[in-house]
């Protein structure tokens, strides 16, 4: 019962939070808004018992990525653009409004086959996870089952993961990481007399 | 910079909880929530903390940008050589059961070998990101 109540509590914050996102130009408030946004959905995943996707939910989504749109708000200015230049034309809403509709209602459709929150017949039960359950305490000796798959079972998977944040961070470093060349162009021999 | 008491006293007495929490859910992944990807984010957040603060070019003297580059690739080496490892051991690759005097102390000893990687990498990346954004204000 209780689990119900935060449920719907933390949805409606989220909720809260995305439309408040959307209406805003400033672009503090709105990654404000966004490590809120984060924070609220790890509340959601501890609720559903998933403290390690909580856990890096609210490390990565509410703190670094903050910290690195604070960073790179620093460079660019604090207010959206207005959209249009002049007054906005005039234009019929009839068509968003019905392409969301029927979006909505097709996503709302496809959620009634969807089975119940932890049902034990679900796919993702009956799959592999009951072998995970059952193997992964006298196979590895380690409790967190999600350790054990993680770094054991799928070990060839983190290696995969570790490699694509290694790549991330080469990316980064080719592409803004080196200091910014001179804005002056020397010649050649202005250059060396400043060398020596 | 101006200096700032308050953040300066509360950022030296939160910064070394940071990195102890970081240490724990670095080493306590297999009994709790937790693992390398979350405590090297989490480490990470200690030393940017301390470049908010104290500035970035303070930052950087404590860690130069060239030792990060070489902790980003350690922490692949270390994961990838856990595996190589255990393919001279006469294993598969990544199978750590060899690595122990039996299966399970080969387990946990690939698992903390092989989170280490994982958390270093991803510290350094994140703190590679970091300073590349924040630094690219400068001059």
């Amino acid at each position: 019962m209780i689990d119900i109540v935060i449920n719907i509590t933390l949805l409606a914050f989220l909720a809260i939070t995305s439309v408040a996102i959307l209406r805003m130009t400033n672009l503090f408030a709105i990654v404000m808004l966004y490590g809120i946004f984060s924070l609220l959905s790890a509340g959601l995943f501890v609720v559903m018992d998933a403290p390690d996707v909580a856990f890096t939910e609210a490390a990565v989504g509410a703190g670094i990525s903050t910290v690195l749109m604070l960073a790179t708000l620093a460079l660019v200015k604090r207010r959206q653009k207005p959209y249009y230049d002049e007054a906005p034309r005039a234009h019929r809403p009839w068509l968003p409004l019905v392409v969301v509709a029927v979006t909505g209602s097709a996503l709302v459709y496809g959620t009634w086959d969807i089975p119940g929150f932890g049902a034990p017949g679900a796919p993702a039960q009956t799959h592999v996870a009951r072998y995970y359950i059952e193997h992964a305490m006298p196979d590895t000796g380690v409790p967190n089952i999600v350790t054990a798959v993680l770094a054991s079972y799928r070990g060839f998977d983190t290696l995969g993961e570790v490699t694509v944040i290694f790549t991330a961070a080469v990316a980064v470093l080719l592409l803004i990481g080196g200091k910014r060349p001179k804005a002056t162009v020397k010649t050649k021999d202005e250059g060396k007399q400043d060398e020596a | 910079m101006r200096p700032n008491l308050i953040l300066h006293v509360i950022a030296k007495f939160v910064i070394p909880l940071i990195i102890l929490f970081a240490l724990y859910v670095q080493f306590h992944g297999d009994f709790g929530p937790g693992g390398g990807f979350q405590a090297g984010v989490i480490f990470s957040t200690a030393f940017i903390l301390y470049s908010l603060v104290f500035g970035l070019d303070t930052a950087e003297k404590i860690i130069p940008a060239h030792w990060l580059r070489i902790l980003a690739a350690l922490g692949v080496v270390i994961y990838a050589g856990v595996g190589i490892e255990s393919l001279l051991l006469g294993g598969n690759y990544l199978d750590y059961t060899l690595m122990g005097s039996n299966q399970i102390a080969g387990q946990h000893l690939g698992i903390l070998l092989v989170e280490l990687g994982v958390g270093i990498t991803v510290a350094a990346a994140m703190l590679i990101l970091f300073f590349a954004f924040a630094g690219r204000g400068r001059e």
